[in-house]
């Protein structure tokens, strides 16, 4: 099953993008692939990923545990499956912290684990943080639970952070307070950022530069601005249309179809069979990423 | 926050002790309905074909045979609340004496039993689940499957002949050997011969112990063991662990921490049934090893018929099987807080 | 759905084709499983062998009371595959009558437990929150306070000591499961929509639960019922292992282990021969329910 097909990104330090894409659409193997943990029966078939400066496609555990624990980090989608039913948050919490300071070279005292902790959690603003530390994960709330990911983000995101639809499965309140406080995180430590989501209004206000991924191929690239008003690519101008707003009249109307099976992906541009424009040559050659305008790329023939 | 917390635990630990209390004496309701329900005169029965008539009426009205059932039943109630259960037919005891005599070496072997079925299972689901589908996985997958299928017995037989007969690796009858003693404190001899000092005793009591308890822990060695390999084999795949490792925490700690206990409580939960098990198979295996202990007493007393006894047995064996229940509950629930949440 | 309406034998047609495929289905995925054809095969083997055990086995007449003193004592050979025991007749003639006692006892226990604990299940289920729910649910669970083979060992310890009422007493020892299984599952289905339905629509009480309620939970029930199969036999051995089951000279394969088990450990091949019969018994049935549950899982 060949599900990322050909991606080709680029970010720069500080810079902050964000992926679009429909679920399954392969965002968040992009994620774990950055990080080197996907599950045994998944790898890299090609192609390479290089992190400041650095191929790491290959390094080993040892290696990649360095990043793990000091360079970059990754929010997870659902925050109650990420954290272990079983154990108190300190626990885990405590042994994340703890990798990481030996990682620094520090002797982590359990003095050192409550003080960086309690800090932690107050600062991904969560109230009573001593009683937070004490609690089992399905004794808080779906915002703390999210909180408390962010915290662990943060202890191991310096240079790097990965969100995997941070606010999707919060309550519609919740999702507000939690976006704001991971762009206010960021900000801070002035973190380069890779944001999955199908929100268009979040990736609109935390990114400079989007990519539209569609089963498993990017479909279409250019600063968020830009995309925004003008989508090129026939899937992004039906996520943009589709997603309801404050100022358009009516419901927008959802996208026919559904994603290809990755077992046999089609030939030619896998959004042919959804396409509304589709040509015949569209399900025959694939199109490839071509720059429109000065950073506008888009991998469709209606632009050839 | 803890004293209210301990109140409620108590709570329902001490209800569902009484619950058992109460099933325990529908047991011995039951118990007691079948045996003067079902055909066959108990007395004629305990008795023998050739006893003579006068005393076999003597003793059914020894044991109030001819009284109306519930009648039967309020004298016997009344006779085991206050611990009397009656004259065994076979040692002519009370049945309360003989039960304090044999009941320890079954405890010896049970206790011995559920450690080494501990033992075992955990190292075999951690072995098999550690590396899925490799060479070690896939013996221990095809060894734990035929296990399950050789009943206590069996394995008692093939333990016996291979490694006491053929190999004389290891004593084949009893708790001890011949010309070993120890003084009798608590009954069981691994406890008592360490309390007096006599290690060589010690080890001799443990080398009798071995190949029954494992006949009696194989079967369930291997059940544990399949659902803690397939239950590791399943969490390892979760969130939560890729959390963790997307941190930077070593494997090893991710697979002995964090894998392996949420893997643990459902296996746990098996190890009570298993209790069972080994409660209802001690009673082959003690008489194939010659083991002096309540099951072989039981298994005697059944073939006997010898009614008080066998009512006796039943209930410490109903008793005994309650209270690990309770015990193996309690630990799951500390284990698992979800659990605890909802006493 | 289109609209209009199906005529009555219409819609009984369809159901019936429909139920049908179902059956069809189910035996296709069951195909595919190698483990449990290979189970099937072998229950299906053994099954062949317990009935037509006279023409089977090689020695028939050995089944039962012979005496051949000549051949005593053989180990296994051409002759005698498995040996001859301490009358000279032949273990494996033996072992195979004693699979048709062993099937027997499978035959009579579940056709007895099945049928009574499922429907008092249901029942109990379905009056949930009565009287009749707290007796029936009381009266299993003091059965299943006890470990099962001491309860199975000591209603047996209580009669005559034959192979009918070593079933009996494995009986009596398993039906609170079954109730304790179709209560469960009956609960969790009460408060469905189709239930309330068909309660509105008048249907009498025994209608929804062998006609609405019983489908449903059929494929639990045998899978449950399978696995159980191998335990029975395990059970049942025991108890005429310990001397309480099947008296010799009656071929059963309980006795026959604890028959030849005395003459250990010089003529060791005599036990193997029921114990191996036991075994090969209960890891067919293992096999067979393994594979049913996969079936069923899915369902």
């Amino acid at each position: 099953m060949k599900v990322l097909n050909g991606v080709c990104m680029n970010l720069r330090k500080g810079q902050r993008i964000g992926i679009i894409g429909e679920s399954g659409s392969g965002k968040t193997t992009l994620l774990k692939s950055i990080l080197r943990i996907l599950p045994p029966n998944g790898k890299i078939v090609s192609g390479k990923i290089v992190y400041d400066g650095k191929d790491i496609t290959n390094f080993s555990e040892k290696e990649l545990s360095r990043i793990r624990r000091r360079e970059i980090g990754i929010i997870f989608q659902d925050p109650m499956a990420a954290l272990n039913p079983v154990f108190k948050v300190r626990d885990q919490l405590y042994d994340i912290l703890r990798y990481k300071l030996m990682e620094e070279g520090v002797k982590p005292t359990s003095q050192m684990l409550g003080e960086y902790s309690l800090e932690l959690l107050s600062d991904v603003r969560l109230p009573d943080p001593e009683r937070v530390l004490n609690s089992y994960p399905f004794q808080l709330s779906g915002g703390m639970r999210q909180r408390v990911m962010i915290a662990m983000a943060l202890v191991s995101a310096n240079k790097l952070l990965l969100a995997d639809e941070p606010t999707t499965n919060l309550d519609v309140t919740i999702q507000d307070q939690i976006l704001k406080l991971i762009h206010r995180l960021v900000v801070e430590k002035n973190l380069s950022t890779i944001l999955v989501s199908h929100a268009l209004g979040m990736v609109n206000r935390m990114t400079d530069e989007v990519y539209v991924l569609y089963a498993g191929d990017i479909a279409e690239h250019a600063p968020t601005s830009e995309i925004m008003k003008n989508p090129l690519h026939p899937y992004t101008q039906l996520l943009i249309s589709s997603t309801p707003r404050l100022s358009s009249v009516g419901v927008g109307e959802g996208i026919r179809g559904k994603l290809p099976d990755y077992r046999e992906p089609p030939q030619g541009c896998r959004f042919a069979p959804r396409c509304p424009y589709a040509m015949d040559k569209c399900f025959t050659v694939k199109p490839r990423v071509i720059r429109q305008n000065n950073d506008h790329h888009v991998a469709c023939h209606l632009y050839e | 926050m803890r004293s209210a917390m301990s109140r409620v635990v108590g709570n329902y630990y001490i209800r569902k002790l009484a619950v058992s209390i109460v099933t325990l004496f529908g047991i011995s309701l039951l118990i007691f309905t079948l045996a003067r329900v079902l055909p066959g005169d108990p007395a004629r029965l305990a008795l023998g074909p050739r006893a003579p008539e006068e005393v076999v009426e003597q003793y059914r009205r020894a044991l109030r045979l001819n009284e109306p059932l519930y009648v039967q039943y309020y004298y016997w109630l009344i006779d085991v609340l206050q611990g009397r259960l009656g004259i065994s037919l076979v040692t002519f005891r009370d049945v309360m004496v003989d039960i304090a005599e044999f009941l320890p070496a079954t405890v010896e072997l049970v206790i011995f039993t559920l450690f080494i079925d501990f033992v075992g299972a955990f190292a075999l689901g951690v072995l098999a689940g550690r590396k899925p589908n490799s060479l070690v996985d896939n013996t221990i997958r095809v060894f734990t499957y035929i296990a399950i299928a050789i009943p206590s017995f069996v394995w008692a037989i093939i333990l016996q002949l291979v490694i006491a007969n053929w190999l004389d690796l290891l004593p084949a009858y009893g708790r001890l050997s011949i010309g070993m003693s120890v003084p009798r404190i608590t009954g069981l001899i691994t406890i008592d011969s360490l309390l007096s000092g006599n290690f060589l005793a010690f080890a001799d009591a443990v080398r009798h112990l071995i190949i029954p308890s494992v006949s009696l822990a194989l079967g369930s060695i291997a059940q544990e063991a399949r659902i803690l390999r397939a239950n590791l084999i399943e969490n390892i795949g979760k969130d939560y662990i890729l959390n963790m490792h997307s941190h930077g925490v070593p494997s090893t700690i991710i697979f002995f921490k964090y894998a392996l206990k949420p893997s643990t409580i459902p296996t746990l939960t098996i190890m009570a049934l298993d209790t069972a098990s080994i409660l209802g198979n001690a009673f082959l295996v003690e008489l194939i090893f010659n083991w002096p202990g309540l099951s072989r007493y039981g298994v005697i007393a059944m073939l006997r018929k010898d009614l008080n006894a066998i009512v006796g047995v039943v209930l410490v064996i109903g008793l005994a099987y309650t209270v690990a229940s309770i015990v193996i509950d309690m630990i799951v629930s500390y284990l698992n807080p979800r659990a605890r949440q909802s006493r | 759905m289109a609209g209009g309406t199906v005529s009555g034998e219409a819609f009984e047609g369809l159901e019936r084709s429909v139920r049908r495929e179902n059956w069809r289905r189910i035996w296709y995925r069951f195909k595919r499983s190698r483990l449990s054809v290979v189970g099937l095969s072998m229950v299906v083997g053994l099954l062949f062998a317990a009935i037509f055990a006279d023409f089977v086995a090689p020695y028939p007449h050995h089944a039962g009371l012979y005496i051949g003193f000549r051949d005593a004592y053989k180990p296994p050979s051409l002759e005698h595959l498995l040996g001859t025991d301490m009358y000279g007749r032949d273990v494996l003639s033996r072992v195979i009558f004693g699979f048709r006692y062993a099937f027997l006892l499978i035959a009579i226990v579940l056709s007895l437990v099945v049928p009574t604990g499922v429907i008092l299940g249901l029942v109990a289920g379905y009056y949930r929150g009565t009287w009749v729910e707290t007796v029936i649910i009381r009266l299993s669970d003091i059965f299943i306070s006890l470990p099962p083979l001491v309860l199975a060992l000591s209603i047996a310890s209580i009669l005559e000591p034959n192979i009918y009422n070593a079933m009996l007493a494995v009986s009596l020892m398993w039906w609170p499961w079954y109730v304790r299984l179709s209560h469960s599952m009956t609960v969790s289905l009460r408060n469905e929509p189709f239930v309330l339905a068909a309660e509105l629509q008048g249907a009498r009480t025994i209608h929804i639960l062998l006609r609405e309620l019983l489908p449903i939970e059929l494929g639990t029930i045998l899978t449950k019922l399978t696995l159980d199969a191998g335990w029975v036999i395990l059970i049942g051995a025991a108890i005429s292992f310990v001397g309480l089951g099947a008296q010799p000279p009656t071929p059963d394969l309980g006795t026959m282990v604890s028959e030849y088990s005395k003459y250990l450990p010089d003529f060791w091949w005599m036990t193997l021969g029921p114990a191996s019969g036991i075994v090969l018994m209960i890891l067919a049935f293992n096999l067979l329910g393994d594979g049913i549950r996969d079936v069923f899982a899915g369902e």
